[in-house]
């Protein structure tokens, strides 16, 4: 090692080793550890580094073999349904009722789609209203005593079992009566309440405190800036909830077996009579219990009907949350 | 730690010297040619005559880094730019600058703590002991075992005390002899005394300095060959942070440690080297680039360059 | 009145003051009737439980709690005789092999898209896993029993036998794809998006300086994760692996498509057997007498109870660990 400046005198301490001098009694470093790797050789892994790549190799290997098989069993089921499906649908499934005896080919599900058209909307009706005003209420008026404890009550009733609460149902209206479309209605709006409330509630939070401070320092009353200010600001983020809410509540089956099993064979849009709405989860399962090739058939066409549904509407909530400025 | 006398003519190449310095306005070293901006010129090897300055103090030492024209770039914007400088075995070298001048980007490049940042890329070479930290065939946990790094606020796990400094030695199987090697990495870190009863509660429990000093005994648990600590104190207070700057004496016997500060009188105190970073705002770009590296003493005395001097003198900064 | 806000300060007299009540009654109804819709969903939680207990009653005084352990179940008169024994069996065992498979696979889809996958893959991946947990329970048992089921007992069941079959675990492969291992497996399909997701973000949210202290240590990737990353997250994967417990142990359709609905107790997984949430789904529509109805709201009361337990504890955990929200989405 030469520079401008001449050649090296001579030097007391070895250039480039490990092996160091040692040290006086008030250093507390000891003896080097023999076994270092040798610090100026190659830079290429030293002592166990070799078998420790490997094995970080093979821990992302799993990692990524874990994603694409996750991603690999959505697709079959995705297509498994479709390309089953593709054969019986057309317009005229849509819009046709299904075959007045059950083995028959042809024929459509129309009451099935219209009748889950009626009870997921009335269950909408139902659980939404009352999902933003449990959200208001977390949001505006509560302690944080009261707060934690109402949160608590909706996330359970997050985790009840859907047949669960198709029993809460039955015993509640069902039991003495009949079954109707309202009493699916009001399961299924059981099960979006919570997911409604407390997306709500998150996007609320959102709302910039800044907006409500402003409104207060006017002296501009709680519920004026609710509705003027806080709800439209949050009204992106509301309705993505709903559309995610739907898209769960659209494929709840438990609750129908209990309240809605007995129906006619046409196209029926009251969900007060004596009997219940036919509905396509409902079908598919029926469907799925029979052994007869032509209601498979009809089965899957009613699945890949659901599937596209509820596919399309998840794809469409994420992609407008992931656009909308109040996402998280 | 006996302090120094600064009227004493120690030998440069001895350790355990501290040096006292006193800071003075004088302007560049006599005879130092320089141009109207008090910039010196260039010699003939083209690089400014300031980085090439040997001293006797780094006469004869290994240069652990050779740093030649090094470019960091995040992205499109270049952090720094045409750093050459040598960093020399058992030396405390201090990097001193305002914030923002990319000292600490230059510090995680020399032990490939950058790779992880987005839009990362280097121009130029960083030798380490004559090999190129960022050629093909290295492997960066490789560079990272030898060269070891402490940060700023200090990061222990949330696990206990002995864990936190016997994980690493785990991972690289030295498993022989672990309890005396947690005692000696926390010894040398001043630590022992004050956790030696409760090793096994959790490192989260310690104050702010004790936690730091258990990130130095972690680092030095495996006993890598270069310590890099980015501004150890800042977050600690005056007694812990004395402590730390005690610690660098005796750790520089063993390993080679560069420091970076924004405070000067710190970099005073602790270091041999100092490295003055800065920013060239010219071309609308805003770049650190290094102004001056020579021995401590100089750099706050007789400082080469206009700018080192006005940053040591507190003109700006 | 217009619903137009003013400043108060403007109005004349008697106009300001019809504002200031117009604000109050509007703020005092508004509270009410946020506080209203909460409590209604308080007391639905109640009600729920006090229904099922109540739909339940004439089974419970019959049983009582041998109910839980007796292993037969026969509908039919004269037997009448009701007992969730081979029930709770079938629930424990399709959860336990569902657990035990979703949850390694989902953390390692989690560290996946919180630490290997780039951004653009992670957008790209990380939804589509969403998506798995988009699909109805009963598409999902649809194509279990129709395309999975087959395949299963074609292929896979026959292929464990052959190597594992010296475990009862693995017997012999009956002709039907249905049993309790075609219900887990569809079960573990259900429960690792839940808890990929969940875990996704918590390892999204490790703060980056213990990170980067492990890796400045000279640690490997997979040892930055399994030191500092898992460690740091485990409390939030166990609340996570609790409200997937939760929903294997309720899940009713798919289930009820694909075990069988067997009444006995049997060592080999290849068997069908039932649970108790797809003996209600299976039995509810076709059930005959009282006793048999009350009996099936006897197993919601069983599953309302743990159902109950695993949710508690997933909140549990979140709040004692200081976990942030650990909910379903």
């Amino acid at each position: 090692m030469t520079d401008a400046f001449g050649p090296l005198p001579a030097v007391t301490e070895p250039a480039g080793s490990a092996a160091q001098p040692m040290l006086d009694e008030q250093d507390n470093l000891g003896p080097v550890t023999p076994g270092l790797p040798d610090f100026s050789g190659s830079l290429t892994p030293s002592g166990n580094l070799r078998r420790r790549q490997l094995i970080s190799g093979f821990a992302g290997g799993v990692q990524t073999v874990a994603a694409v098989l996750a991603v690999a069993v959505l697709a079959i089921v995705v297509y498994s349904v479709v390309a089953r499906g593709a054969s019986v649908l057309s317009w005229h499934f849509l819009t046709q009722d299904p075959p007045l005896i059950a083995g028959e080919a042809g024929g459509g599900i129309a009451p099935e789609i219209v009748g889950t058209v009626v009870i997921v909307a009335l269950a909408t009706a139902i659980a939404m209203p009352l999902g933003i005003l449990i959200a208001l209420y977390l949001t505006e008026f509560a302690g944080r005593w009261p707060a934690s404890a109402f949160k608590l009550a909706l996330d359970l009733l997050n985790g009840l079992p859907s047949i669960v609460i198709g029993l809460f149902v039955f015993g509640l209206l069902v039991v003495g009566q009949h079954q109707s479309g309202f009493a699916a209605s009001v399961a299924i709006a059981i099960i979006m309440l919570p997911l409604i409330a407390r997306a709500t509630q998150e996007v609320l939070l959102l709302v910039p405190a800044s907006l409500r401070e402003a409104a207060d320092a006017l002296g501009v009353a709680r519920w004026r800036t609710v509705r003027g200010v806080v709800l439209p600001t949050a009204r992106g983020g509301i309705l993505t909830a709903t559309v995610l809410a739907v898209a769960r509540g659209a494929g709840e089956t438990a609750p129908l077996i209990l309240l809605s099993s007995l129906f006619g064979n046409t196209v029926s849009v009251n969900p007060f009579g004596n009997e219940g709405l036919a509905n396509i989860p409902y079908y598919i399962f029926t469907s799925s219990e029979s052994a007869e090739a032509n209601g498979f058939a009809r089965a899957w066409g009613a699945a890949s009907v659901l599937l596209a549904f509820i596919l399309v509407a998840s794809v469409v909530a994420r992609i407008a949350n992931s656009r909308s400025t109040l996402s998280r | 730690m006996r302090p120094a006398d600064p009227s004493e003519a120690a030998d440069p190449g001895a350790p355990n010297v501290r040096r006292r310095v006193r800071i003075n306005t004088g302007g560049p070293a006599p005879g130092t040619p320089v141009a109207p901006n008090g910039a010196p010129t260039e010699t003939s090897r083209g690089l400014p005559a300031a980085a090439r300055r040997s001293s006797a103090l780094t006469f004869g030492r290994e240069a652990i880094f050779d740093v030649r024209d090094l470019d960091v770039y995040y992205g499109s914007s270049q952090a720094i730019g045409g750093v050459t400088m040598q960093i020399h075995r058992n030396l405390v070298t201090a990097i001193i600058g305002p914030s923002g001048c990319g000292k600490t980007t230059f510090l995680r490049s020399l032990n490939r703590m950058n790779d992880s940042v987005p839009g990362f890329r280097i121009d130029g070479t960083i030798l380490y002991h004559g090999h190129d930290i960022y050629g093909g065939e290295v492997d960066a946990v490789e560079v990272r075992r030898r060269i070891g790094m402490v940060f700023q606020r200090p990061n222990p796990f949330p696990k206990s005390i002995y864990d936190n400094v016997a994980w690493a030695p785990r991972n690289l199987k030295m498993r022989d002899g672990l309890d005396e090697r947690v005692e000696r990495a926390l010894r040398a870190a001043a630590l022992w005394d004050e956790v030696k009863d409760r090793l096994h509660q959790s490192a989260l429990g310690l104050s702010g300095g004790q936690q730091q000093r258990l990130c130095i005994a972690r680092a030095i648990a495996i006993e890598p060959d270069v310590l890099l600590l980015d501004e150890p104190a800042s977050a600690l207070d005056p007694i812990a942070t004395t402590l730390i700057e005690e610690l660098m004496q005796t750790l520089k016997n063993r390993y080679t440690i560069v420091i970076v500060t924004h405070n000067m009188q710190q970099a005073a105190r602790v270091a041999e080297r100092t490295a003055f970073f800065s920013l060239d705002v010219s071309n609308g770009r805003r770049t650190g680039v290094l102004v001056e590296y020579d021995d401590t003493e100089v750099m706050f005395t007789q400082p080469a360059d206009r700018r080192t001097s006005d940053y040591v003198t507190g003109r700006f900064g | 009145m217009s619903g137009s806000t003013r400043f108060a300060g403007v109005l004349p007299g008697n106009a300001r003051s019809r504002v200031r009540r117009a604000d109050r009654i509007g703020d005092a109804v508004l509270h009410g009737v946020c506080l209203a819709a909460a409590l209604l969903a308080a007391v639905a939680l109640v009600a729920i439980a006090y229904k099922v207990i109540d739909g339940a009653s004439e089974s419970i005084s019959r049983f009582g709690l041998g109910f839980l352990s007796h292993p037969t179940w026969k509908p039919n008169p004269p037997f009448e005789i009701f007992g969730a024994g081979s029930l709770i069996f079938g629930t424990a065992v399709t959860s336990f092999i569902a657990l035990l498979l979703a949850v390694p696979l989902a953390v390692s889809i989690a560290l996946y898209l919180s630490m290997s996958a780039s951004p653009r893959v992670r957008s790209v991946i990380g939804p589509l896993v969403e998506t798995l947990a988009a699909i109805p329970s009963v598409i999902l048992g649809f194509w279990g029993i129709l395309v999975f089921g087959p395949f299963l007992q074609k292929h896979l069941e026959p292929f464990l036998h052959s190597v594992l079959g010296f475990l009862p675990l693995f017997g012999p492969v009956p002709t039907t794809g249905t049993g309790l291992f075609n219900a887990s497996l569809i079960l573990t399909i259900m429960v690792v998006p839940i808890v990929a997701s969940i875990s996704r973000d918590l390892f999204l949210s490790v703060p980056r300086e213990l990170q980067e202290g492990a890796v400045a240590l000279g640690a490997t990737r997979w040892e930055v994760l399994r030191g500092v990353v898992l460690p740091t997250s485990a409390s939030g994967v166990a609340a996570a692996a609790c409200l997937g417990l939760g929903r294997a142990l309720g899940e009713a359709i798919a289930v009820t498509q694909v075990i069988g609905a067997g009444n006995a107790i049997h060592a080999s997984l290849f068997q069908t057997g039932d649970t108790l949430a797809s003996r209600i789904a299976d039995q509810f529509a076709g059930a005959t007498t009282k006793l048999q109805i009350a009996s099936l709201f006897y197993l919601g009361v069983i599953l309302l109870v743990i159902g109950l337990l695993a949710n508690v504890t997933a909140q549990w955990i979140g709040r004692r660990f200081d976990v942030s929200t650990v909910t379903v989405r």
